[in-house]
């Protein structure tokens, strides 16, 4: 060892132990730290999201009669939900899920925790941008929950807010609510600039020695093509809410006709943000899934270089087929049809993704770990929402079914069924580097097999009643005479919910369990090839000692003839090479 | 453990300021090319991360922009009849005093890089008070503005004229007290020492404002 990594390594201890309690835990640099207070708050903000979207199944299956426990909320009406409540609840589940639990928990902490980590960095390129970046987007989640005690209620015009609805005040009954809806995105956008700036530089300054754009894992990868979507697209909505507030506070005319606004251009510049970001919900959730298969496989991933490609297709095409949101808002056919080409090409890297998790899991020995079972639910969850996407890409059926519940069992087939059992395989593969220690494997199975079933008996149902005609956000399906036929479905569908709501209720146990009694993990439990398995479980602040790994060769080396074991971790140099590994 | 080790320059970009690395030992890799020896990238993070900024900024005003040219040429009349016409010939002297400033700022860089840095110091408050002379015109041309009667709610072209003017402005500003900050570190002696991170990027942000305006003038006050 030179001296000069001597006294590298007299700086690693330095740094660790200078810091005190704020500036370790709460105004932290530290990415892993970041990570942490990331998942915390989507975790935080998921528990809020799902208990509005249980007030609203409860409303669909027995309209107008009091919610439990909201008696208490709700006093003048005895937790009965009006319809400006319900409008609110709908409202709320979606903003909250979207952009504070989706985004913090797979863009946020493990873009955070896995970057640095795995591309083998000491931490982010700008470690005070990076807390910045939390605390706004905290602050714009504070700023979003302060919205549900003011005068009027919180926004109420869906969590697309279309205009003129979303413009004018009188038109949904909602004052500060929707303003404070806008102010809130707003500065998570500011927030969100910081952190994909901040991913995309670390990304292509901050490699380890080796470390080649084509050696970095896929997780990796996703996160990229994330920070890079997440930095042109939410510029579009920051420009579009900063029009909506202007034109509800200032009396501006971007939307309203009478001023000679345009009510059409918010869903044009809401799209235009809007479907890059389903794929940046999605995104992570492929770069987890193509990170967790390959490891309890033991093969390498099928295709590495397609996998990659095919993302970068994906974010590609999708700037250029927001219009399929647009079919019935007036558009020309003509213009119709190329977004319905447009859209069902998207369906192409989308399955090049698909039939490699296959190719990876075909004739291998798979290890039902917990991690696993997530990821393999979301490629098989994954492959039914795209199914669905297919048909309503299609603008003669997507007329039919346009704002109806096939649509929303399709955005949760993708997004729930997507993202969040990515989340949760996420969750269950870095915990123990994360925190250093392992969670129950029991409890774990709990909560995937009973999330796993309920999630379907929830939602896999609402094709069927989207077909049957049930709309979308109705606030009491039983006035339409010929919807009453199906509530015997929106019964089932809400016990179905409530159960998956209980269903959480084993990832609560475990997760606060784990973290504080569960078995000290090892250095690389899952026997993994990438570099956040060199480092100490949980990682020291700047990660490794005195030297950072060199780089010798992609991440999906499993089962590799080169090595004894089934594993060949990327740092470990290749028997014989010159200047082989001497520390 | 071997005594032959290589003296390598610190390479300040890997290192985030905090623990410089050490240099592999060279071999390695699984292709023909087996070195995996420190890379020098073409661009430093500071460049980068102000590459991409500039680019969530062009998202930004292209979101404005493109809502503005909805608006314009849906239009019956343009602009409408009762309301006053822009100042074209104060705006277009008033760019080339946005221009000037530009040319302060690049001035300063090149003191900056002669080590000179009374000049640094004098250069970046040239470019400071070009850009507020330029708001200091702006804002007196929305006084007479709205003097006129053409206001934030007149119609949409008052909407689009100022959202979009003082979308800019509030640009300027910002970048404006960034100016001011890196001027008044660079009097108390600041970016002597190699460390120029903040004055840089400072310098890329004020021109990227200063080359946003032409696109705005031309778009809003031209056509």
């Amino acid at each position: 060892m030179s001296a000069h990594s001597a006294t590298a390594h007299a700086h690693v201890d330095h740094a660790r132990h200078e810091l005190g309690f704020v500036r370790t835990y709460i105004f932290s640099t530290d990415h892993k730290m970041i990570a942490r207070q990331f998942l915390f708050l989507g975790l935080f903000m998921m528990i809020i999201g799902g208990l509005l979207a249980l007030i609203v199944r409860w409303q669909l299956a027995w309209p107008e009669t009091a919610v439990p426990g909201l008696g208490g909320i709700l006093k003048e009406t005895g937790g009965i939900l009006e319809p400006s409540t319900y409008n609110m609840a709908f409202t709320m589940h979606a903003t909250i899920m979207i952009f504070f639990v989706i985004m913090p928990i797979l863009a946020g902490a493990f873009g955070n925790f896995c970057i640095p980590l795995m591309i083998g960095a000491r931490d982010m390129a700008f470690p005070f941008l990076n807390m910045l970046s939390f605390w706004v987007t905290g602050s714009a989640g504070i700023i979003m929950l302060s919205g549900f005690f003011v005068e009027g209620g919180h926004a109420a015009a869906g969590w697309t807010s279309y205009a003129p609805l979303s413009a004018v005040a009188s038109y949904t009954g909602v004052n500060w609510g929707q303003n404070i809806w806008c102010i809130s995105l707003f500065i998570m956008g500011v927030g969100s600039m910081m952190g994909s700036i901040n991913y995309i530089t670390t990304i292509i300054n901050m490699r380890a020695p080796g470390m080649k754009l084509f050696r970095m894992p896929l997780v990796v990868w996703s996160l990229f093509i994330t920070a890079i979507l997440l930095l042109l697209a939410l510029p579009v909505l920051t420009s579009g809410v900063a029009m909506l507030l202007f034109d509800r506070t200032l009396g501006t005319n971007w939307f309203k006709p009478a001023g000679g606004g345009e009510p059409l251009l918010w869903q044009h510049l809401f799209w235009y943000f809007g479907h890059p970001e389903v794929y940046i919900l999605i995104l992570p959730a492929m770069g987890i899934a193509s990170e967790i298969l390959p490891v309890f496989c033991r093969k390498p991933i099928f295709g590495y270089h397609a996998m990659a490609f095919s993302m970068i297709g994906i974010a590609f095409l999708s700037w250029i087929v927001y219009g399929h949101h647009m079919f019935v808002s007036g558009m020309s056919p003509a213009l119709g049809m190329a977004f319905t080409v447009t859209t069902m090409i998207i369906a192409v890297p989308s399955a090049i993704k698909t039939f490699n998790w296959l190719g990876t899991m075909w004739g291998a020995r798979m290890q039902f770990t917990v991690p696993m079972l997530n990821a393999l639910a979301f490629v098989s969850m994954f492959v039914i929402g795209g199914l669905s996407g297919i048909f309503m890409a299609s603008t003669p059926v997507d007329i039919y079914i346009q704002d109806t519940y096939f649509i929303v069992a399709h955005i949760h087939y993708v997004v729930f069924g997507g993202s969040i059992f990515g989340a949760f395989a996420a969750i269950y593969y870095w915990f123990p580097k994360m925190f250093g220690r392992m969670t129950n494997p029991f409890l774990g199975h709990l909560h995937f097999w009973g999330t796993f079933v309920f999630f379907n008996l929830t939602f896999f149902p609402m094709h069927i009643i989207g077909v049957g005609g049930q709309m979308r956000r109705i606030y009491n399906p039983t006035q339409y005479e010929f919807l009453v036929h199906q509530q015997g479905w929106n019964v089932f569908i809400t016990y179905s919910a409530l159960l998956l709501g209980v269903s959480q209720i084993p990832f609560v146990i475990n997760f606060f369990w784990s973290l504080f009694a569960g078995k000290p993990a090892p250095l690389n439990p899952w026997n993994a090839n990438t570099l956040e398995w060199t480092a100490p479980s949980p990682p020291p602040h700047l990660n490794w000692g005195p030297t950072l790994p060199t780089v010798y060769r992609g991440p999906y080396e499993y089962s590799s003839p080169e090595s004894k074991e089934d594993f060949l971790p990327q740092n470990v140099p290749p028997v014989g090479a010159a200047g082989a590994r001497r520390h | 453990m071997t005594t032959l080790t290589v003296e390598h320059p610190t390479d300040p970009r890997r290192t985030n300021g905090s623990l410089p690395p050490v240099p592999p030992e060279g071999g390695g890799g699984d292709g023909p090319d087996r070195d995996p020896a420190p890379r020098r990238p073409p661009l430093d993070n500071v460049r980068l991360a102000m590459l991409f900024l500039i680019c969530a900024e062009v998202m930004f005003f292209g979101g404005l922009v493109s809502a503005f040219l909805v608006l314009r040429v849906t239009a019956a009349v343009w602009p409408p009849p009762l309301q006053p016409r822009l100042p074209v010939g104060v705006t277009a002297v008033n760019t080339l005093v946005l221009f000037a400033s530009s040319v302060a700022m690049a001035a300063a860089r090149q003191a900056l890089r002669r080590d000179d840095a009374r000049a640094l110091v004098r250069r970046l408050g040239l470019a400071a008070g070009l850009g507020g002379a330029f708001l200091l015109v702006q804002g007196y041309e929305w006084v007479r503005l709205v003097s006129f009667g053409l206001t934030l709610s007149s119609d949409a072209y008052g909407t689009t004229f100022y959202s979009l003017i003082g979308a800019h402005a509030a640009h300027v500003l910002g970048a404006l007290v960034w100016v001011a900050v890196v001027a008044l570190l660079a009097a108390r002696g600041r970016f002597t020492d190699g460390r120029t991170g903040p004055l840089r990027a400072c310098a890329i942000y004020w021109h990227f404002v200063v080359a946003l305006w032409p696109i705005l003038f031309v778009a809003v006050y031209l056509i």
